[in-house]
């Protein structure tokens, strides 16, 4: 990558500092590097509009109750009922005479939770199972990634069906079941970058200063994996919330009167030839934003294969 | 060739076992308590702890895993609770429906992916690749189950075009007999036409729109293979000697291709069986998928269980024979 574009820089600026080609700390160099990857990141329009969903889902589900009045996501006015779109119900209300505008704003909050409480329970349960394997190697190595592959070779969607129904109804149930079946690839990415760097000089020193097993993967080798883990996972998660609409729309995901996405198409169904936004615009929410993190995390790729 | 073909054996005996370790792990975490769900909450205790040994419940773990297994293997899943008949039966029954979706979906998703993977390639950068790669994009990011509904709303309801939910119009009922239990092919051998066009147009939406899902993920995978082959020097060499690009491309370069499509076209097979969970829930199509849906309500545990042990079968048997057949497509597999 070009160290400085034409014109340069203005010297003493950040960009200069961010830019510089002999960077004077270890800071400075690693944020160098992201601001270079960033630079790479934002010529690409369509990962750039990627970003630009993920970043609205992410302000819809915190400024909730500013953009739509909570109330109404769940207040059943039933002379309302099926109303289509106008100023006062932009989406048209549903069956129950709910404003559908309202509890898609809201339904954010819950397909946002999903999404982040299966990357919580995913990405250290796929760490704790990869980086011994590929640390220790060996017995351990065989035995761990033997695991893995049995999981692998479960039907997903399936098996997280078989949870939610043992385990009962609800988003919580759902995230299990989810995070269940998602884990194997990040074991197998933590395997593979752990490899890559197993036998480097530098985790020799930290070994032969003393340093514990634990302390070495801790601190010189998950750091190492953690920005694959964060591309895969970014790509993963259009398959998440597809998964937990699927399981909502099944009736295993939230449960009702909570405004999940996949749930709400499901009630729509009923209605569908008449009144088709109340099926159709949900689903849409649903379509968009798993579009936005499957652009984000291709541009997150792109970026990060024009690094190395 | 042999230790291969052991070694694959192994692999799928473990996987075998570690999935029924985990439906009998779902089985026993239930919160329904099977006992009770037999005797009743009046049972004295002296009966409840009677059935409770009856039905094994009081062996230790692995013994009671080690029944289980035996079972399954037997082909018993118990009985259903709603049909009360073996699961197994009911199984039989409704799969033949689900793998003539998944069949037909797949045979679209490869026979329509595949040269527009390859059209990706050989236009890398261009219009054509961008087209096609939003395209599988959508597909990607698309629920199924409301693309289902999109469609059946536009293409049934408005455009009328094809044929509504279920495999047949209730006036096409039973006229055949059930030789295959796929209703087009049954259709056909019994020589009745109407049955079959009929049972065609209904099949038609439920399998494009499955068939999209796995084009997407086909044309991404023959972009990506196509991309190497093309960089290798024997297809500047055929090139300098003077073939045309199309018999290069089309059968040179994608002729190695194959090779890694067997694999990836059966793991899309075993994608397609679980979209068809959600498929077949929006059409009323009386498969797997609505089978096990229906269980599912209905609390019907070895119902579900017997379908999942069903579907990994199918996955890990599909990676098996995918395993097994590359080195009868790739000479260079077999001398390993």
């Amino acid at each position: 990558m070009a160290t400085a574009p034409v014109p340069g820089p203005v010297p003493g600026s950040l960009r200069a500092w961010l830019l510089s080609p002999a960077p004077a700390s270890r800071r400075q160099a690693r944020f160098g590097r992201w601001f270079r990857a960033w630079l790479g990141f934002r010529r690409n329009p369509l990962a750039m509009s990627g970003l630009a969903i993920v970043a609205l889902l992410v302000l819809m589900a915190v400024f909730a109750p500013l953009i739509a009045d909570q109330q109404s996501a769940t207040l059943q006015v039933l002379q309302d009922r099926l109303q289509p779109a106008s100023w006062q119900h932009p989406f048209g209300t549903d069956e129950l005479g709910r404003d559908i505008f309202a509890r898609v704003v809201f339904g954010s909050r819950i397909t946002l939770t999903i999404v982040v409480m299966v990357g919580v329970i995913v990405v250290p349960v796929g760490l704790a199972i990869g980086l011994p394997a590929g640390y220790f190697g060996g017995v351990v190595d065989t035995v761990l990634m033997r695991i893995t592959d049995i999981f692998l070779a479960f039907p997903r969607l399936v098996l997280a069906l078989a949870f939610a129904a043992a385990l009962g109804p609800g988003i919580e149930n759902a995230v299990i079941a989810i995070a269940l079946t998602a884990w194997p690839p990040y074991a197998r990415l933590a395997r593979a970058e752990t490899l890559t760097s197993r036998r480097a000089e530098f985790i020799q020193a930290a070994e032969l200063q003393g340093a514990s097993h634990l302390r070495i993967i801790a601190t010189q080798i998950v750091p190492l994996c953690l920005p694959s883990v964060i591309i895969r996972l970014t790509l993963d998660m259009a398959g998440i919330i597809l998964t937990a609409a699927g399981l909502g729309f099944l009736g295993l995901g939230a449960q009702p009167p909570a405004p999940e996405w996949g749930a709400m198409v499901s009630s729509g169904r009923q209605v569908l030839l008449d009144q088709w936004w109340v099926a159709t615009i949900p689903g849409l929410a649903i379509f968009i934003v798993s579009l936005g993190f499957n652009l984000l995390g291709d541009g997150l790729r792109d970026a990060s294969d024009a690094r190395s | 060739m042999a230790n291969r073909a052991a070694r694959s054996l192994l692999s799928v005996a473990l996987t075998f076992l570690g999935l029924t370790c985990v439906t009998f792990f779902i089985g026993r975490v239930i919160p329904i308590d099977p006992v009770l769900a037999i005797v009743g909450d009046k049972a004295s205790a002296e009966t409840y702890a009677r059935v409770r040994a009856e039905i094994g419940l009081d062996l230790p773990l692995p013994v009671q895993y080690w029944r289980y297994l035996t079972k399954v293997l037997h082909g018993d899943f118990g009985n259903s609770v709603i049909t009360s008949r073996p699961v197994l039966h009911d199984l039989l029954q409704v799969f033949p429906a689900t793998l003539e979706l998944a069949l037909l979906a797949l045979l679209i998703g490869v026979v329509a992916g595949v040269p527009m993977g390859v059209i990706a390639a050989t236009h890398r950068g261009r219009w054509q690749d961008q087209v096609i790669r939003f395209l599988s994009l959508l597909g990607y990011s698309m629920p199924v189950f409301w693309l289902g509904l999109i469609g059946l709303l536009l293409f049934y309801a408005k455009l009328g075009w094809v044929e509504g939910p279920g495999r047949l119009d209730v006036a096409f009922d039973d006229i055949v007999g059930p030789v295959t239990g796929m209703v087009t092919i049954d259709s056909l051998l019994a020589g009745e036409y109407e049955v079959f066009w009929n049972a065609f147009w209904h099949l038609l939406l439920p399998a494009s729109i499955l068939g999209y899902l796995s084009l997407a993920y086909v044309a991404r995978m023959t972009r990506s293979f196509m991309l190497a082959q093309l960089r290798q020097e024997y297809v500047l060499a055929t090139l300098a000697k003077g073939l045309s690009p199309w018999r290069v491309v089309w059968v040179h370069a994608l002729g190695n291709v194959w090779v890694q499509l067997v694999t990836v076209i059966a793991l899309t097979f075993g994608s397609l069986l679980e979209g068809a969970v959600l498929t077949e829930t929006v059409f009323a199509w009386p498969g797997l998928g609505l089978y096990m849906k229906n269980s599912l309500f209905n609390a019907d545990l070895n119902a579900v269980l017997g379908a999942t042990v069903l579907v990994g079968v199918v996955y890990i048997g599909l990676n098996m024979i995918s395993d097994l057949i590359y080195p009868l497509v790739d000479p260079r597999a077999r001398d390993q």
